[in-house]
C-alpha cells in the first residue's frame, strides 16, 4: 500500500527535474570564469557587467517588453470588449469571426509567421516595431479572449440582472458588476499574452524589420552562430524574474484561497 | 379607490416552439401576499421574469398601478426581486449590496449608511455590514438578498423561491419571519414555490399554475378543500382521483357508478346531469378502511404497503381495476396489515367534484 | 380607471427596440471583427491566393494561374519532408503522452496544497524563454558536456557521445518543449474526475488496471486528445528546434517553408507548403472535435 502510493511522486518529482535540469544548468554557467562553457573555471561574475555594457543586447530587451506590452493591452481591450459583446449580440457571422480570430494560436506559428511575411509585404507596411506589434496583438487576442469568455460563461447571469432589477443601466451593469468579476480573467489572460510575447522567436523572425531585435531573435541568432556567455547572463536575470514573478501571483492567490478556507471553516 | 396594485392582461410567452406562458390573466391587490404554486417548468419563473421586466411577453400587457410597463427596462420600474440563489454581488460587502440601489440614486452616503443599517436591523444582521456575501451563511445571504430587494422601497417585491435553498428547519423558521415582514411592511409579495405546504402556510391568495395557465386561483382554503381539477386536487394535498357515471343527483350529493359500486360526492354549482361521467377528489386522511364484511359499503381493495412518515401513516390499497388508493392517518399503526381485504368508502361531503 | 388607454406597442415597434439593443453591442465586438479580419482572415486568405500564383524570375510574384506549387510538393524531396516532419510529430507526440499523461494524472491526485505548488512548478520554466531552456540543453549535449562526462565518470561510455546535432537530441528539445501543454491537458481534464467513481468501478469488481481503462481513462479522454492536438500541431512548425538542435542533419516542413520564404524568395511554393500543412492541421483539430465532442481545447488557457 505504501508504495504504491510513493510511486505516484517520485515520478512527479523525477519529471520535474528533468524540466529544472536545462535551466539549472544555464545558471550555473552564467557564473563561469570561462568563455568556453563546456569547462568550469571557477566563479565570477563578470559576465553580468559585461551584460550591461551591450548595448545593442539591453536594446532588444527593451524592445521585448515594449512590444510584449503593447501586444498584450491591445489584446486586453479588443479581447474584453469582445468577449463581452459577442455573449450580447446576435449576429450570424458570431461563430465564424470567433472561428477565425482563434485561429493565431490554433495553427502552426510558421504558417502565422510567413503569412504575416507576404501580407505585409503586399500592403506596403515598413517591418518594424508596427508589424511586430500588429503580429503579437494577432496571437495574443485569443489568450484574453478564451479567459474572459470563460469566465463570463460561468458568471451568475442573475448578478447582472439583480443590477438591473436595483435600478442599473446596461454601463453600470457592466462596470459596477461585470467588469470586476471578470479583472481576474482579464490580468491572467494578459500575463499569458505578455509571457508568450516575450518568449515568440518563430512569428518574430519573420515580420521584424533589420533594425528591430527582439529579445528573442537575438538569443537565436547567437545559438546559431556561437553564445557568449552573457546570454548566459541574461537568461538568468530573466529566469530570476519569472520565478518572482510567479512567486508573487502564487503568494497573491493563496493569500485569497486562505482568507477563503478560514472564512468557510468558520461558518 | 382602487386598490389593485398589479394586472397581467393576457400575457403570452415562446421560448423557441415551446409556449412557456398561454395567455394569463391576474389582478393583485396592494398590500396581497400572493403565491404561485406549480410544478417546475409551468412558467411561474417566466411570470415572474415578465413582472420584473427581465423578460417581455410576446404579446399581453403588464400594468403597474394602471401604468403599462410591458416594455420597461427592469431598472425604471418600482418592483425588486429576490432571487432564487440570491445573487449577492460577491465582490461588495453587505453594505455595498443593500446600498447599491441608493448610490445609483445617487443619495447622500449617511443617508445610505442609515438606510442600510435600518434595512440590516430589520432582517435581524446588524453589524453585519463589513462582512462579504462569501462569509455569511444561506440563512444569512437570504436575509441580505430580502434587505437589499426591500431598501428600495419596492411596490411590489417578487420572490422567487426564495427558501428553496434553506433546510427544513430554517425554511420553516422563515417563513414565519417572511410573512410578519411582509404584514408591517404593508407590501405586495409576490411569491414563488412549488412546495404547497409553505405555499398554504403564506399566502393570502394561490394561483396554481400547470403549463403556461393558471389552475385555480384562491385562497389557500379554497385550493386546498375546494379544488377545481384533478390537478389541484393531486398537487395540493395529494388527494385520490376516482372517476364514473353519474347515477342518481339530489340536493347535496351526487351518487355515481365506480367499478360496480355506487360511490357519493358533494354536489358543485355546476350544472349536472344523469349518465354524465364524473371525477372526483377526495384527500387520503378523509378515507377510512375497513375489513372486508364489517357491514361498511364502498369499494373493494386490498392492502397493498405501509408506510409512516412525518408522524403519519399511509396505507396504500389497490382497488380491482389495479388503481392505487392512499389512505393516511395519525398514529403509528394499525391493525390492518398487507393482503387484508378491506372496504373504502368516505363521507359524501369530503368528495369533492373537480373537472379532469 | 380605464386600462385601455395605454398603447400596445405594435411587433415592428418591438423589432425596432431589439434591434438598438444590439446595435449598442456591435460596438463592442466591432474591433475584434476588424482585426480579424484584416489581419488574420485577410493574410490567410491572400496565402491562399499567392499559393496559386507564379514566381516571378528574380523577386515577387506574377499574377497567373498555376498549380505548379502543388505539384512541385510531389516531389520526392518534399513529400520526404512532409514525411519525416509527420514521423517526428507523430513520435514527440507519443513520447508527450508517454511522459506527460501520467504526470498530470498523478498531479490530478495530489491535495489542493501540493496542487497548487506543483503548478508553480511547472508555470515557472513554461514561462521561462523556450530558447533559454533550449540553451540549457545544447549546454547538456554539448561533447564533453555535463551528460558525456556523467556517463564517462558512471563507466556507461568512454569516450563522448556527440548527443548535440543529432536527431535525437531534436527529439528531446521537442518533447522537451511540448510536455508541458499535454500535463496541462490532461491534468485540468483529470482534476474534473470524480474520483469516486473509480471505487465505485473497483467496488463492481474492476480491478485497478480496469478501473483505469474503463472510468480514469474514458473520462480524461478530451484532456488527452486535446493534449494530443496541442503537442502534434505545433511540433509540425517548430522549425528552430531542429535548426539548433539538429544542426542540418533533421530539415522538417517548417525548416522548407522558412528556407523558400527568406533565402530561395520563392514565396508561392513557400505558400502551397503552408496550405498544405494548413489542410493537414484543419483535419487534426476536426477529427479532434469529432472524438472529443467539444468545441474548445482543454486546457489550453
Amino acid at each position: 500500500m505504501k508504495n504504491r502510493t510513493k510511486l505516484p511522486n517520485i515520478y512527479l518529482g523525477v519529471i520535474l527535474v528533468l524540466m529544472y535540469l536545462p535551466i539549472l544548468l544555464v545558471i550555473i554557467y552564467s557564473f563561469n570564469q570561462s568563455k568556453i562553457s563546456s569547462v568550469w573555471e571557477g566563479f565570477s561574475l563578470k559576465w553580468y557587467t559585461e551584460l550591461f555594457r551591450d548595448a545593442s543586447l539591453l536594446q532588444a530587451l527593451i524592445n521585448s517588453l515594449v512590444l510584449a506590452a503593447a501586444s498584450s493591452l491591445n489584446a486586453a481591450v479588443i479581447g474584453t470588449l469582445a468577449a463581452v459583446g459577442m455573449l450580447k449580440v446576435n449576429l450570424r457571422s458570431k461563430g465564424v469571426i470567433e472561428y477565425i480570430s482563434t485561429l493565431p494560436i490554433m495553427i502552426p506559428e510558421i504558417i502565422l509567421g510567413m503569412v504575416f511575411l507576404v501580407f505585409f509585404s503586399l500592403i506596403g507596411l515598413p517591418f518594424g516595431m508596427t508589424t511586430l506589434i500588429i503580429a503579437h496583438t494577432a496571437f495574443c487576442i485569443p489568450y484574453v479572449y478564451m479567459l474572459v469568455k470563460a469566465r463570463l460563461v460561468g458568471l451568475d447571469k442573475s448578478l447582472g440582472e439583480a443590477a438591473k432589477d436595483l435600478g442599473a443601466g446596461e454601463l453600470r451593469v457592466f462596470l459596477d458588476i461585470t467588469l470586476p468579476l471578470i479583472l481576474p480573467a482579464i490580468v491572467s489572460g494578459m500575463l499569458l499574452a505578455f509571457a508568450m510575447s516575450m518568449d515568440d522567436v518563430v512569428i518574430s523572425i519573420f515580420v521584424t524589420g533589420v533594425n528591430t531585435n527582439t529579445l528573442p531573435i537575438k538569443i537565436y541568432t547567437q545559438l546559431k552562430t556561437g553564445v557568449t556567455p552573457k546570454i548566459n547572463a541574461l537568461c538568468t536575470i530573466l529566469f530570476a524574474v519569472t520565478v518572482l514573478m510567479g512567486l508573487l501571483s502564487g503568494w497573491l492567490g493563496k493569500i485569497n484561497t486562505q482568507k477563503k478556507t478560514v472564512l468557510e471553516e468558520n461558518r | 379607490m382602487n386598490d389593485i396594485i398589479l394586472q397581467l392582461q393576457q400575457i403570452e410567452k415562446r421560448f423557441g416552439d415551446t409556449k412557456v406562458l398561454d395567455g394569463i390573466d391576474l389582478s393583485i391587490k396592494q398590500g396581497e401576499f400572493i403565491t404561485m404554486l406549480g410544478s417546475s417548468g409551468c412558467g411561474k419563473t417566466t411570470t415572474l421574469r415578465i413582472i420584473a421586466g427581465l423578460e417581455t411577453p410576446d404579446s399581453g400587457r403588464v400594468l403597474l398601478e394602471g401604468r403599462d410597463v410591458t416594455n420597461e427596462e427592469p431598472n425604471k420600474r418600482n418592483v425588486n426581486t429576490v432571487f432564487q440563489n440570491y445573487a449577492l454581488f460577491p465582490h461588495m460587502s453587505v453594505e455595498s449590496n443593500i446600498g447599491y440601489s441608493l448610490r445609483l440614486k445617487h443619495i447622500d452616503k449617511a443617508t445610505i449608511k442609515k438606510t442600510v443599517a435600518e434595512a440590516l436591523d430589520m432582517v435581524q444582521l446588524s453589524g453585519y455590514e463589513k462582512r462579504m456575501p462569501g462569509e455569511l451563511s444561506g440563512g444569512q445571504r437570504q436575509r441580505v438578498a430580502i434587505a437589499r430587494a426591500l431598501v428600495n422601497k419596492p411596490k411590489v417585491l417578487l420572490l422567487d423561491e426564495p427558501l428553496g435553498a434553506l433546510d427544513l428547519q430554517l425554511r420553516h423558521q422563515m417563513q414565519t419571519e417572511l410573512k410578519r415582514l411582509q404584514k408591517r411592511l404593508g407590501l405586495t409579495f409576490i411569491y414563488i414555490t412549488h412546495d404547497q405546504e409553505e405555499a398554504l402556510n403564506m399566502s393570502d391568495r394561490i394561483a396554481v399554475m400547470r403549463e403556461g395557465q393558471f389552475e385555480q386561483i384562491g385562497t389557500p382554503e379554497q385550493v386546498y378543500d375546494m379544488p377545481l381539477t384533478s390537478y389541484v386536487a393531486r398537487f395540493v394535498g395529494s388527494a385520490n382521483i376516482l372517476s364514473g357515471n353519474v347515477s342518481a343527483i339530489d340536493e347535496q350529493s351526487v351518487a355515481f357508478n365506480c367499478q360496480g359500486v355506487t360511490v357519493f360526492a358533494a354536489r358543485r354549482d355546476a350544472p349536472i346531469s344523469i349518465g354524465q361521467t364524473v371525477t372526483m377528489a377526495v384527500r387520503s386522511e378523509k378515507i377510512n378502511l375497513t375489513p372486508q364484511g364489517a357491514g361498511e359499503t364502498g369499494l373493494h381493495a386490498v392492502v397493498t404497503e405501509k408506510s409512516f412518515s412525518g408522524g403519519v401513516l399511509h396505507i396504500i390499497v389497490t382497488l380491482d381495476d389495479g388503481s392505487e388508493l392512499v389512505s393516511s392517518r395519525h398514529g403509528i399503526d394499525s391493525p390492518l396489515a398487507a393482503g387484508d381485504s378491506v372496504t373504502v368508502s368516505w363521507k359524501p361531503e369530503n368528495a369533492v367534484l373537480v373537472d379532469l | 380607471m380605464k386600462l385601455d388607454d395605454t398603447p400596445v406597442p405594435l411587433p415592428w415597434q418591438r423589432r425596432e427596440k431589439r434591434f438598438s439593443h444590439n446595435g449598442k453591442f456591435i460596438l463592442t465586438v466591432l474591433p475584434l471583427y476588424i482585426f480579424t479580419l484584416a489581419f488574420v482572415a485577410g493574410p490567410l486568405v491572400y496565402m491562399f491566393i499567392l499559393s496559386f500564383l507564379q514566381r516571378a524570375e528574380v523577386w515577387g510574384v506574377i499574377g497567373k494561374f498555376t498549380l505548379k506549387n502543388y505539384t512541385d510538393i510531389l516531389d520526392p524531396v518534399y513529400l520526404k519532408t512532409f514525411w519525416e516532419s509527420i514521423k517526428l510529430a507523430v513520435l514527440t507526440t507519443a513520447l508527450t503522452i508517454l511522459i506527460g499523461y501520467p504526470f498530470g494524472y498523478f498531479m490530478a491526485k495530489l491535495s489542493a496544497k501540493w496542487k497548487s505548488r506543483m503548478m508553480l512548478f511547472l508555470m515557472i520554466p513554461f514561462w521561462t524563454s523556450s530558447l533559454i531552456r533550449l540553451y540549457g540543453w545544447i549546454i547538456i549535449f554539448r561533447a564533453n558536456g555535463p551528460l558525456d562526462k556523467a556517463l564517462m565518470f558512471l563507466h556507461i561510455t568512454d569516450a563522448p557521445l556527440k548527443l548535440l546535432y543529432t536527431y535525437a537530441a531534436v527529439v528531446v528539445g521537442m518533447v522537451y518543449a511540448l510536455v508541458p501543454f499535454m500535463i496541462f491537458s490532461v491534468y485540468s481534464s483529470a482534476e474534473k474526475l470524480d474520483w469516486s467513481l473509480i471505487e465505485a468501478a473497483r467496488d463492481l469488481g474492476a480491478n485497478p488496471m480496469q478501473a483505469f481503462l474503463t472510468v480514469s481513462l474514458k473520462l480524461t479522454l478530451p484532456g488527452l486528445l486535446s493534449g494530443v492536438v496541442l503537442t502534434f500541431i505545433p511540433s509540425m512548425g517548430l522549425f528552430f528546434i531542429a535548426d539548433i538542435l539538429g544542426g542540418n542533419k533533421v530539415v522538417l516542413v517548417g525548416n522548407v517553408i522558412q528556407e523558400q520564404l527568406m533565402k530561395a524568395h520563392n514565396w508561392p511554393f513557400a505558400a502551397a507548403l503552408a496550405v498544405v500543412l494548413t489542410i493537414l492541421t484543419s483535419v487534426m483539430i476536426y477529427l479532434y472535435r469529432r472524438l472529443a465532442k467539444v468545441k474548445d481545447l482543454e486546457g489550453l488557457v
